[in-house]
């Protein structure tokens, strides 16, 4: 009989390591499971891409329909380069849509907004994002303001 | 002597030291099979270290330690386990685990080594319970147990898988009169019964010597008298008869060296 | 001048026969193979002793550490009005730092004073030398079971730990502080990454049950088996495996995390 409650509870204690590491997986690491399979992955150039990071949302309108994979240099623009995933779900986005980099409030996050263009072909995997918009710099905005104020 | 035709156990020129200090120096005892062999000496002189050699515990510096015509020193970690599992061992301390009650604790050397069915391995434990007189006890644990029963549990386990030598390291140690009765009564017993070969390290002399075949008498690492009780009650050495008789004064000395005591006591510090 | 140099060349002796021995231990345990159906009740035994009756520690104290990293958080977050990152700051540290580095030191504490404590005192009443002359291995029958336990447990003490912990958080911060629940989770699950944070954090669980449970199993073995080697080994293996999980934690850190 002591043996059986041993036994139950390091059965309930391994159950509950286990818990702990999906509740840790999929609640705390935002971890999906059919994330990367179903998506297909486009580039984009920007100016200036200020604090964006890897794995920043892709939104669309606000919603998320991706992640930012890695940020390089294109080292014969002088550009940067983002390389994103976006959901294979997300098919509607017509290959003259443009990018541009946001500002989650004033010192959020940054992540990347898609603007749908008219086009009737779609992006696919390789593509490219031509139109793009760089992020707002906060200290460029304010010395333009100075600037402006001086000039008046 | 014809005790010694069949001899289980032979220990030749036998060197051990721990550290700097020598504790053996040219051992040698020879073991008849299944008679009580008391190896006997003042405290100090490694009467336990030598069972550990026997079993393999210990390696000595040099010499031979033959059971059965093997070596214990040169084996093989895994022949000396199968050796072991036909020693029993008596620990001073009965060792008993713990954490287990007695019958498991009797029933442990049986799971370990053999493959018998359960019934089976209950009935060789109330055996051996019946044999040391604590059958009753069986459920109990060994914090329940008093040091005389303790002893009497481990010495069922040790004769669990009915080995060929039983060692019993000082068995009668810290016993009340009672208990070491029973255990001086048990040990003989067992013996014939069971027809083992005993080994008995003691300095509890009145014990030993009424249930002794053959005593050695060991002291500053080498044998200085044996023989049949008898015999050593004649020998004429200063030092056995101090050992034997019990007198606080000797060959042994009384005082651990020193200096000159009065030299010292005017030194100062 | 020389006296000195002579007791520092012993002491050094000591230490390295010391580390010596317990590279035997440990090759004896690794290479002990277990027979895994005799094996397995003893392992089930130890899972019990370390990890399950460690649990109750390592819930409270993982939900009192979670709640302070909550409250502390928002106070520093707030004056930047970056309050909603609290989140993301509680399971990051409890994922990387805190959970594996607190689960081990209450684990050492808990635990590897006992494994010392329990083989220590095997040892004073010679039931290790009773097992050897019975046949059995110690090192299979009681050095192997409580490794091995001990390196189970950990990781999974480690996980209950920072779940407790960010559960801690986010009572402190959303029920109590007012943090919009949305943010507090989004930005927690993008800033964490399950491979590059939750693993290594288990990495590092790991790697801490190993040293903790050596270190508790070897002082136990290695004692002088008296009452006051006993203690002295007790204490010795709270205070070295503690000393040994912050110099690895630094170190796994510094290999993991450094180049970011």
């Amino acid at each position: 009989m002591r043996t059986r409650v041993m036994e139950i509870s390091v059965g309930a204690f391994m159950l509950a390591g286990i818990l702990a590491l999906i509740l840790l997986a999929l609640n705390v690491s935002g971890l999906t499971v059919s994330d990367s399979s179903g998506s297909y992955r486009v580039t984009a150039r920007f100016e200036n891409i200020g604090g964006l990071a890897p794995r920043a949302k892709v939104t669309l309108s606000g919603v998320q329909i991706g992640q930012v994979r890695s940020i390089g240099i294109d080292e014969r623009m002088l550009m940067a380069v983002v390389e994103m995933d976006i959901n294979g779900s997300a098919d509607y986005l017509s290959s003259d849509s443009s990018a541009q980099i946001l500002t989650a409030g004033l010192l959020g996050e940054q992540y990347i907004g898609i603007i749908p263009g008219a086009d009737d072909e779609m992006l696919k995997d390789g593509d490219a994002i031509e139109n793009t918009q760089s992020a707002l710099v906060l200290e460029n905005l304010v010395s333009k303001f100075l600037f402006n104020k001086v000039t008046e | 002597m014809d005790m010694f035709d069949d001899i289980i156990i032979n220990i030749r020129k036998l060197n051990f030291s721990r550290g700097d200090r020598a504790i053996f120096r040219g051992l040698d005892i020879r073991i008849p099979r299944g008679k009580v062999t008391a190896i006997m000496g003042p405290s100090g002189t490694g009467k336990t270290t030598l069972l550990k050699l026997i079993g393999g515990q210990l390696l000595p510096d040099s010499g031979r330690i033959e059971l059965d015509g093997a070596n214990i020193p040169t084996l093989s970690r895994r022949d000396l386990f199968e050796v072991r599992a036909r020693l029993g061992m008596l620990f001073q301390s009965g060792a008993l685990f713990t954490d287990m009650s007695v019958f498991e604790n009797v029933a442990f050397p049986l799971r370990v080594h053999t493959d018998l069915p359960e019934d089976m391995i209950r009935d060789i434990v109330l055996m051996k319970l019946q044999a040391v007189g604590l059958r009753g006890a069986r459920e109990l644990m060994p914090s329940e147990l008093s040091g005389g029963m303790a002893r009497r549990v481990a010495l069922a386990r040790a004769i669990a898988l009915d080995p060929h030598l039983v060692m019993y390291d000082e068995p009668f140690t810290g016993q009340d009169p009672i208990a070491m009765g029973v255990l001086v009564n048990l040990i003989r017993r067992l013996n014939q019964a069971l027809g083992h070969t005993s080994i008995i390290v003691s300095h509890d002399i009145k014990e030993t010597l009424g249930i002794a075949d053959y005593v050695y008498l060991v002291s500053d690492g080498s044998v200085i008298a044996h023989g049949t009780p008898k015999e050593l009650a004649q020998v004429e050495s200063e030092q056995v008869r101090q050992f034997m008789q019990g007198l606080p004064d000797g060959p042994v000395p009384f005082h651990y060296p020193a200096g000159e005591y009065r030299a010292e006591l005017m030194k100062g510090v | 001048m020389l006296d000195q140099i002579q007791a520092l060349g012993r002491y050094g002796l000591t230490r390295l026969g010391a580390v010596g021995r317990s590279g035997m231990l440990l090759a004896h345990v690794l290479v002990a193979r277990p027979q895994p159906l005799k094996m397995f009740p003893l392992l089930l035994k130890q899972i019990y002793f370390v990890g399950v009756l460690s649990l109750v520690i390592i819930l409270v104290s993982g939900m009192f550490i979670g709640m302070v990293l909550g409250l502390q958080g928002y106070t520093i977050l707030v004056d930047y009005g970056s309050e909603q990152a609290v989140g993301q700051m509680v399971a990051l540290s409890l994922v990387r730092e805190l959970a594996p580095v607190v689960a081990a030191l209450l684990f050492a504490g808990r635990a590897g004073s006992a494994l010392t404590a329990e083989i220590g005192l095997m040892k004073a009443t010679e039931q290790l030398s009773s097992l050897e002359m019975i046949g059995v291995d110690p090192y299979r029958q009681i050095i192997a079971p409580r490794f091995w336990a001990g390196f189970i447990c950990m990781p999974i003490l480690s996980a209950i730990f920072a779940i407790v912990g960010v559960w801690g958080g986010a009572l402190v911060s959303v029920d109590w502080l007012g943090i919009y629940e949305g943010s507090f989770w989004a930005n927690m699950q993008h800033s964490v990454d399950f491979y590059e944070d939750i693993l290594n954090g288990l990495i590092k669980a790991v790697a801490f049950g190993f040293v903790v449970t050596w270190i508790a199993v070897f002082q136990g073995y290695d004692c002088v088996p008296t009452s006051e080697g006993i203690s002295q080994a007790t204490t010795r293996t709270v205070v070295y495996a503690s000393l040994w999980v912050l110099g690895l934690d630094f170190i796994l850190t510094a290999l993991m995390f450094g180049d970011l």
